[in-house]
């Protein structure tokens, strides 16, 4: 793996300091060939909103901004997901958007910190807003906005929900809004970027029915969105069976470095066995549970502190976790 | 490399043209919320199913509602409402009904009951769009009406009150399920499950771009009975969950068969029998 560098400083925001490098900047440089030897990211807690991290170059022209382990909250921007950028010979993709327009508007001034070279691909790896509800700020431009074959019908369904939560959470996080892509993937499909392809795939309902992956061919990275979490607890919106499904070829022989979309750079294979791990005892639990003929409030009882393992942000999550299971495998 | 356009105004954040759309519909998408907490759409909505001038008694006694305190997935907030007084010809508990505040359908539905229930809990599953009063409402056979409430707080997080897996729940339309929980004696209150695929779309906005528009479907009516005798009737609306599932209770008798019809807001019927298994004489 190549050392990582930073590119671009945090563009500056209205309540923040601006451009200046922050404790957590500092702190990532300093860091940062550990880091690539141990493929494993600190997990600092921002003191503050002006301490969001930046992007990265984690391959060769692959740039990442790692998010924080953490909810959305107002503190935190709704800077949570990964979100990045592939940069071609003669054009750049998208990969995410974050969680609204002042993170869109980050990647926007990385990409030109970093070439200037023109944005040619928006991708959403899935619907959720946290990945790519910082859309909006590539509304006026000329490019091919991207995702899965189920994205328009999911935002349809969910855009306007979360773009009210949002609200709710912040003010500062009003400022959000998704495009529904002009073009959608069903199964596979390559785009070029100039002697650089990315492969994007479409897979069946997993975490989402909108799973989209892209893989970097040049430098063999695979950006997996949230099909992949790495530290964080996986969160179920799709399917367990099917994500179950997915894990079995979601990294395949090729691929050389995991961009999972919550969680460090790696090469995925602790990552997803971790999350094997905890999906399968999942769907153990809870069909035991509806065998014994526990009903949703019964499962929780018995289900909600179990499987903790090491998770962040355990608690917020796994009660929700069973409750999807429980309605997908009570139709087993 | 051919560029698309992508015009500004395809960015779908506009509230105002999203209400303003909604109020033009029938069934209101859900992107049409309730206003805030201080104007509560109860008065509103207690005149539209009971009139001005019928007096609603508090509960207690009566029903129990249990709810959790936190919705952990919007699409899916298990409800439990407990009767505290038998099912006697004399007096039982002939309906109850289910209001969401804050939702952008706020009534669930209306379950009709009977004696033949024994007892007239029932436990459901509905979606919870935002920080909400819960309202149970009971009506007893003399006509008298009992309400209790509770709050729940909205989910948050990547959670929504919409279909996790849409192709998935349209492939399984209409399938059904009757599950006997615990042990059924003959005569005895003895719990059933129903449930019935079904993806209960909500009806969702017209997207300015491809101008996408699911039109709501779902399920409207659920007629349940137990050899001749009914057992549960539902009128529902949108609020119910995707793949709505009811326990109840019934008195069962040797050779009963569970029959099941419902029909959607489309006018697709779906109809089922179960024989019922007795366990021996307690």
């Amino acid at each position: 793996m190549q050392a990582q560098g930073r590119v671009g400083l945090k563009p500056g925001r209205g309540r923040s300091a601006g451009l200046r490098p922050t404790r957590r900047s500092f702190l990532r440089a300093t860091v940062s060939a550990s880091m690539a030897a141990t493929l494993c990211a600190p997990n600092i807690r921002p003191a503050s909103a002006a301490e969001l991290p930046d992007f990265e170059e984690v391959a060769e022209g692959a740039f990442v901004r790692f998010g924080l382990q953490e909810e959305i909250t107002a503190a935190n921007d709704g800077a949570i997901a990964n979100i990045g950028f592939v940069v071609g010979d003669r054009t750049v993709a998208v990969i995410d958007s974050g969680t609204d327009r002042r993170q869109g508007e980050a990647v926007l001034k990385a990409i030109a910190a970093a070439t200037d070279k023109p944005v040619s691909h928006l991708i959403a790896t899935h619907v959720h807003q946290d990945h790519c509800f910082g859309h909006i700020a590539f509304a006026d431009m000329n490019l091919h906005n991207i995702g899965h074959r189920n994205l328009p019908r999911a935002l349809a369904s969910r855009g306007p929900y979360y773009l009210k939560e949002l609200a709710g959470i912040s003010p500062d996080l009003g400022d959000a809004g998704y495009l529904v892509p002009t073009e959608t993937v069903s199964t596979t499909r390559s785009i070029d970027l100039g002697n650089r392809t990315l492969v994007l795939e479409a897979w069946p309902t997993a975490h989402t029915d909108t799973d989209l992956t892209v893989f970097d061919q040049r430098t063999a990275t695979l950006f997996t969105g949230d099909l992949l979490f790495a530290g964080r607890l996986p969160t179920l919106d799709g399917s367990l069976i099917g994500w179950l499904s997915v894990l079995d070829t979601l990294i395949g022989p090729e691929v050389r470095r995991v961009v999972p979309g919550h969680g460090p750079v790696g090469d995925g294979h602790a990552a997803l066995n971790a999350e094997r791990r905890y999906l399968t005892r999942l769907r153990d639990d809870v069909r035991k549970a509806i065998d014994d003929q526990l009903d949703i409030d019964g499962a929780l009882a018995r289900l909600k502190s179990g499987n903790r393992k090491g998770w962040l942000l355990f608690d917020g999550n796994h009660g929700r976790n069973i409750v999807t299971a429980y309605t997908e495998l009570e139709w087993e | 490399m051919m560029l698309v356009r992508s015009h500004p105004a395809f960015a779908v954040r506009l509230f105002a043209t999203v209400l303003a759309l909604a109020s033009a519909l029938t069934v209101a998408p859900p992107a049409a919320y309730a206003g805030s907490d201080e104007e509560s759409p109860w008065p509103d909505i207690r005149a539209t199913l009971y009139g001005g001038d019928r007096q609603i008694h508090d509960a207690d006694g009566v029903i129990e509602l249990e709810t959790p305190y936190r919705a952990l997935d919007a699409a899916t907030v298990p409800l439990t409402i407990k009767a505290d007084i038998d099912q006697t010809e004399q007096r039982y508990i002939r309906k109850i009904t289910l209001v969401i505040d804050q939702n952008p359908a706020p009534v669930v539905g209306t379950f009709t009951l009977s004696p033949a229930n024994g007892i007239a809990s029932i436990s459901t599953r509905v979606r919870i769009n935002a920080y909400t009063n819960v309202r149970a409402i009971a009506e007893t056979s003399d006509g008298e009406l009992y309400m209790t409430k509770a709050f729940v707080k909205a989910s948050g997080g990547c959670s929504a009150p919409a279909t996790k897996d849409a192709d998935a729940a349209m492939a399984r339309l209409g399938k059904m399920k009757l599950k006997q929980i615990g042990t059924w004696r003959k005569g005895e209150p003895s719990e059933a499950q129903f449930m019935v695929s079904h993806p209960n779309y909500s009806g969702m906005q017209v997207d300015q771009l491809t101008q996408l528009w699911i039109p709501a479907r779902y399920v409207r009516q659920i007629d349940l009975t137990l050899g001749d005798r009914p057992v549960l009737h539902f009128e529902g609306d949108i609020s119910m969950s995707e793949n709505p599932s009811i326990r109840f209770y019934v008195k069962p008798k040797a050779g009963d068969v569970l029959h099941a019809t419902v029909t959607d807001s489309d006018g697709a019927t779906f109809k089922q029998d179960w024989p019922i298994e007795l366990g021996s004489a307690s």
